[in-house]
């Protein structure tokens, strides 16, 4: 019974109204939810709204007393500021190219794991790793073995003396989350080839259906839904970036490879600036919501919430 | 006409593949158990002599503290989850109460919150609980993070449960807690014990709330780690022991759970 089958009629189906109990019966069904949902709100949505409450003050950790209200003031500040829009273009560069590359890479993965073979739970098992091992780790990892100028495994592969970080940082960091989140999104496209319907595959092989053509037609219409919530997901973690940049570059060099929760950082725990990051924290917020509210709904039309909600 | 590729290349193929792609933690394990003038030569060698010694010095370095505090964050606040999590997802599936997906959408729109936007009044309200490098703060951060998905997760489990299974329980005159633990308890626990799993190997690997709100005292594994940037290149081998003894209980727990990785990380909605 996975969430995931195609359910053409779920506009029809509308979440059932659960019996209506007075007093006490409505309390007991509530009950078991509230703990969780009171903790939630207190520990997510507290800092959300000081966030907002320091944005409008001046405020800044080096100079006690400094604290009063300013208005807009940081908001102003923020706009004018360039390097707050070069890490918001790294942010959606960094996003957009890990998500598309992670992508492809873990559909490659995954179709050549959609088959019997000898050692394929060894295989899958040696592919998910990278997503295991602490990020932290994977990015120094890269950075020393890989990366290094003088004995990095890259440059004794490809030749010459590149200093990979400091000459592509952008595209050194982006190479260690991608090869951080493709095992991601190889388990998930790989979840969405094994649920596809044996007799529809045969049905397309006894008409004559050539291997590309099967897969046009059968496969990737079916794993679309599964690409979105990897596409998704993946973008809601990657967004985030965070080890990477902290421990390869510290988004330099200069602020090349400084994305907005790098940048937010350094201005909140270098520059102990509250208000001015404050500031980026809600326009951050704000651009999140305008994403997440469309991201919502594609979640939620793709895997039917009111499914199950019966009875 | 082009030959298709035999099924005996197409498996070669796909190991060397995974192999190339897992090379780097390959040659992480293999460079833990290097001296550290074995580590980094050129060209790059292979053959060596194993020694334990860089394990050795990690833990002279400290590293049972992160360690600890690590276990205690993780084990915590997981337990918090299942204790605030399972009767939500009961809550949100069996039993369901009034505007079931607002509330499943409240939980899911906490995940897409950037955490940068709540680090400056976490780091400010923590400061001035003595709540700065607690594990406590930790441990209510973690829970936090991870309760949406567990709710998510768990609540899919919860939906499998037959409901001819709970109907028979009624007809048989069985209470709501007979019928819990006797008939939705068993079918569920399985599916429990997998989310556990998964919110053991996000707090393990939790780093920005760990890096900025902790320090000497509560400092998780990955904070650990960040005391080699200093002295990058010069320590490659103990720093490949770091990281693989850092990494390797969320290893062992991932290959563990790696039926129920899927589920978990897509919150439920695939399986």
């Amino acid at each position: 019974m996975t969430a995931v089958a195609p359910t053409i009629a779920s506009g029809q189906r509308v979440e059932a109204k659960p019996e209506k109990r007075k007093g006490t019966g409505a309390w007991a069904r509530r009950a078991p939810l509230l703990p969780a949902l009171l903790f939630t709100i207190v520990v997510t949505q507290i800092p959300f709204i000081l966030t907002v409450v320091y944005s409008f003050q001046s405020w800044n950790l080096v100079r006690p007393g400094s604290q009063h209200f300013v208005g807009f003031q940081n908001y102003a500040d923020v706009f004018a500021d360039s390097q707050f829009r070069g890490a918001m273009l790294n942010t959606v560069v960094l996003t957009v190219v890990c998500v598309f590359v992670a992508l492809l890479l873990g559909l490659g993965l995954a179709l050549l794991l959609d088959r019997k073979f000898l050692g394929r739970g060894v295989v899958r098992t040696l592919l998910i790793t990278p997503f295991l091992i602490l990020p932290a780790a994977g990015a120094l990892l890269w950075k020393t073995t890989m990366f290094d100028p003088t004995y990095g495994l890259l440059n004794f592969v490809f030749g010459g003396e590149t200093d990979w970080l400091s000459e592509f940082p952008l595209a050194s960091v982006m190479a260690q989350i991608v090869w951080q989140w493709t095992p991601f999104m190889m388990l998930l496209i790989l979840a969405g080839l094994q649920s596809q319907p044996k007799d529809v595959l045969e049905a397309a092989q006894v008409d004559g259906a050539g291997r590309w053509r099967t897969f046009a037609s059968i496969t990737l219409p079916h794993l679309s839904r599964y690409l979105q919530l990897s596409v998704l997901l993946g973008a809601i973690y990657i967004v985030n970036s965070f080890d990477a940049i902290f421990l390869m570059t510290q988004g330099g060099p200069g602020t090349a490879s400084t994305n907005l929760p790098y940048y937010i950082y350094q201005r909140a725990f270098q520059g102990f600036d509250i208000g001015q990051s404050s500031a980026m924290g809600v326009i951050v917020v704000v651009l999140t919501l305008i994403v997440a509210t469309f991201a919502l709904r594609l979640m939620f039309r793709a895997f039917d919430v009111s499914k199950g909600v019966v009875k | 006409m082009r030959r298709r590729l035999g099924p005996a290349s197409l498996t070669t193929a796909t190991w060397v593949v995974a192999i190339l792609f897992v090379f780097p933690l390959i040659w992480m394990v293999l460079t833990a158990f290097k001296q550290e003038a074995d580590a980094y030569t050129d060209p790059p060698r292979i053959a060596f002599t194993p020694t334990l010694d860089q394990f050795a010095s990690i833990f002279e370095r400290g590293f049972l503290p992160y360690l600890g505090n690590s276990a205690f964050v993780t084990i915590l606040s997981t337990l918090i989850v299942l204790l605030l999590g399972v009767p939500a997802a009961y809550a949100l599936s069996l039993a369901p109460v009034p505007k079931t997906s607002n509330v499943l959408g409240f939980f899911l729109s906490t995940k897409m919150l950037p955490v940068v936007a709540a680090i400056i009044p976490l780091y400010v309200i923590s400061q001035r609980t003595q709540l700065l490098d607690n594990v406590w703060a930790l441990v209510i951060l973690y829970t936090a993070m991870n309760l949406p998905l567990a709710i998510w997760m768990m609540r899919s489990f919860f939906l499998e449960v037959p409901t001819e299974m709970i109907e028979a329980g009624r007809v048989d005159g069985a209470s709501l807690p007979t019928l819990l633990y006797r008939v939705i308890l068993p079918v569920v626990a399985p599916g429990i014990a997998a989310t556990a799993l998964i919110c053991v190997i996000f707090s393990w690997t939790e780093f920005f709330y760990a890096v900025n709100l902790t320090a000497a005292r509560a400092g998780t594994v990955p904070v650990f780690l960040v005391g080699f940037i200093t002295s990058e290149g010069l320590y490659w081998a103990q720093l490949s022991a770091a990281a693989l003894l850092a990494s390797l209980p969320v290893m062992i727990v991932g290959w563990i759970a790696q039926n129920h990785l899927v589920r978990g990380l897509s919150m439920g909605a695939v399986k």
